[in-house]
């Protein structure tokens, strides 16, 4: 143990994002922001290598979702190609991707928002935490382990490793499907289901609670962005785009993916890393939607399995038209682990997913293209473009966290406004600022191609600009 | 005895590290139990603490804040652990250190975009750290005492290297890893 340790002096400890929130001269909330603060430059420093290490360079944008990174990369690359995958190397990529649903949902709610519902918004901040969790429900703490390591063990099985994964390639993947891969997968769906099941019970059950929250957590009109087929069937590795506005009414429908740029703009603040994406048509001001699971059951009209549809139906009942309370991002997201699992099952009980062909092989035949998925917290883009030697020549990459970066800053005034009380912040107040952010399960690691997640600074600044109170967290 | 205190850091990574020590599964419980996890992603602490036994840090040294929180970490941290490729060599975020940082920023934030918010044709800078000139490696700004390379680092490797820091012995890698792996 240390003989001696120097402590330097003491200077503000600053996170990776951080939120200001103005007050006008009567002491009300008038403004906040949310602050990301760091960047990490994948849109230009991909230039120059060949787009085959794509789907590899770009799962490092992060760890949390690399599986959907890949994806989408190794669908820009097939564009680029030219070339449709293999029938078994698409099922293949498909189990990944459902896969990794299952371990990003169990670790957004189980590791990171469980101790809000478990140990209270108002909590001690020292026990409300996983560990604290595991203290004082151990069941459901090991329910959320074990839920995430299955996810994250097909991933290994199919992928190779957990995390990052090399089998995604352009063209499909590189292995095909062993019997005894096949039957291990499928082993494990019921007892995740059960686990699943079991957690939308007791969330179910614990909304009564959470009035206050749902009726401030990001609780406003906007538009909704997401992946459907079929016409109107809940997608999450492909399909077309659909728009909708508040009131759940379809705006655009049937957007090949391809299309984006006609529909998307990024806006740039000064005062942020992160991008805000904004829906064309109708202007950065007005332009405001939203994706992940939320939006996703906003635009969809059914899911394609039996359980996750009788708990979508219920979900749609909540309002008229469209859902609105971010707080309901994570009701969306446990029905959708179950939707993940009853679709891998069908998936892997398809006779077709043993075929060996799993990988289509070609050349650049295109200078362009564009890969677009559903990640876990929404819609993700990749967009290349390469020269004749197949060298990056540009990349655009509009990532899920994006699209609801304006979603999120108006979220976190409504929580502001709502709980904040002269000029200072209370732990309750600072808590539930933090877990609205929380509940769009926001990764800021993607989201600027950056970033730590549950660092913040939270500044409450005073009319003429002083800094009145401020929290590191 | 009193716990040991750990503290687990992100710095300029995608935290697929942090991602590989969730993956220990149940042994995370186990862990879990045995430490005070006093700074982390997965906590609620304000400040890095003093007297910290342990740090696992993910990520490289990218901006300024990264450097700040990096320096007042090993002041504060008995054993310090950089943990994955990006800390141990820079791995991935140090693919921009050909460019320059106006480049990187250029064609974010002006090439890339549609619109500009309040006083349009700027660049983030208000409220934001500066990044520094390359993408740097732990040791190259502090000392470190435990390299653990991999991206990510396995599971099984990490959930060794902290049970022979709990009990008091450095970890010996040699037939555990190597670069590459």
């Amino acid at each position: 143990m240390p003989d001696k340790i120097v402590i330097s002096p003491v200077t503000r400890v600053e996170g990776h994002s951080k939120i200001t929130i103005q007050l006008g001269s009567d002491g009300t909330v008038v403004d906040a922001h949310l602050h990301i603060t760091q960047f990490r430059g994948f849109e230009k420093f991909c230039e120059g290598r060949p787009y085959y290490e794509m789907p590899y360079i770009v799962a490092r944008i992060c760890g949390i979702c690399p599986v959907s990174h890949s994806l989408a990369s190794a669908k820009a690359c097939d564009a680029i190609w030219g070339v449709k995958v293999p029938y078994a190397g698409d099922l293949l990529r498909r189990v990944m991707h459902l896969a990794q649903f299952v371990q990003s949902h169990a670790l957004s709610f189980f590791h990171l928002s469980s101790p809000d519902f478990l140990m209270g918004m108002d909590a001690d901040p020292a026990e409300r935490n996983l560990a604290g969790v595991i203290r004082k429900y151990p069941d459901i703490a090991r329910d959320g382990i074990s839920l995430r390591s299955y996810g994250q063990q097909v991933i290994e099985r199919l992928g190779g490793k957990r995390v990052h994964p090399s089998e995604i390639v352009p063209g499909g993947v590189i292995s095909p499907l062993s019997e005894e891969d096949r039957e291990w997968v499928l082993a494990g769906i019921p007892p995740a289901l059960q686990i699943a099941e079991r957690t939308l019970g007791w969330f179910k059950q614990s909304i009564e609670e959470h009035r206050e929250e749902i009726r401030t957590f990001g609780n406003f009109p906007t538009l909704f962005l997401g992946h459907v087929r079929d016409r109107g069937s809940l997608a999450l590795y492909d399909g077309l785009l659909r728009f909708i506005d508040a009131s759940g009414k379809i705006i655009h429908d049937d957007i090949e993916p391809q299309h984006y740029e006609r529909w998307i703009g990024e806006m740039v603040d000064t005062e942020s890393y992160l991008k805000s994406p904004y829906f064309k048509p109708l202007g950065h001001a007005e332009g405001i939607y939203r994706v992940g699971p939320l939006a996703r059951f906003n635009v969809a009209d059914r899911c394609s399995t039996a359980t996750a549809n009788r708990e979508f139906v219920e979900f749609k009942a909540l309002e008229r038209g469209a859902v609105h309370s971010s707080f309901f991002y994570h009701y969306a997201r446990l029905i959708e682990i179950i939707y993940a699992l009853e679709r891998m099952e069908q998936l892997l009980n398809d006779p077709g997913i043993m075929n060996s062909h799993v990988r289509a092989f070609a050349s650049p035949n295109n200078t362009e293209g564009i890969g677009v998925s559903e990640a876990p917290r929404g819609t993700l883009i990749h967009h290349y473009k390469v020269d004749e030697n197949g060298l990056i020549t540009w990349v655009d990459l509009i990532i899920a966290t994006g699209h609801n970066n304006l979603a999120m800053n108006r979220g976190v005034l409504q929580v502001a406004k709502h709980f904040i009380r002269g000029d200072k912040i209370e732990e309750g107040a600072l808590n539930r600022i933090e877990a609205v952010i929380r509940a769009f399960d926001p990764c800021l690691s993607c989201s600027t191609h950056a970033v730590g997640a549950s660092n913040y600074l939270i500044q409450l600044i005073g009319p003429d600009g002083e800094v009145l109170h401020s929290v590191n967290r | 005895m009193s716990k040991m205190k750990i503290a687990t850091v992100w710095l300029d990574g995608c935290s697929g590290c942090h991602m590989s020590m969730f993956d220990m599964d149940e042994k995370l419980i186990d862990i879990l139990e045995k430490v005070d996890l006093v700074y982390s992603p997965l906590v609620d602490a304000k400040e890095f603490p003093e007297g910290v036994d342990v740090t696992v840090i993910e990520g490289g040294v990218g901006s300024e804040e990264d450097k700040h929180m990096l320096e007042l970490i090993r002041a504060r941290t008995h054993m310090l652990v950089s943990y994955g490729d990006c800390a141990v060599t820079g791995n991935v975020p140090s693919l921009r250190n050909r460019f320059s940082v106006d480049d990187l920023i250029k064609r974010s934030y002006i090439e890339n975009v549609s619109a500009h918010g309040d006083g349009g044709g700027n660049v983030p800078g208000d409220a934001v750290p500066r990044l520094l000139p390359v993408e740097r490696p732990l040791h190259e700004v502090v000392r470190v005492d435990v390299f653990i390379p991999g991206c990510p680092p396995r599971p099984g490797l990490t959930y060794f290297m902290l049970k022979e820091l709990l009990e008091g012995r450095m970890p010996d890698l040699k037939e555990k890893t190597r670069f590459g792996l």
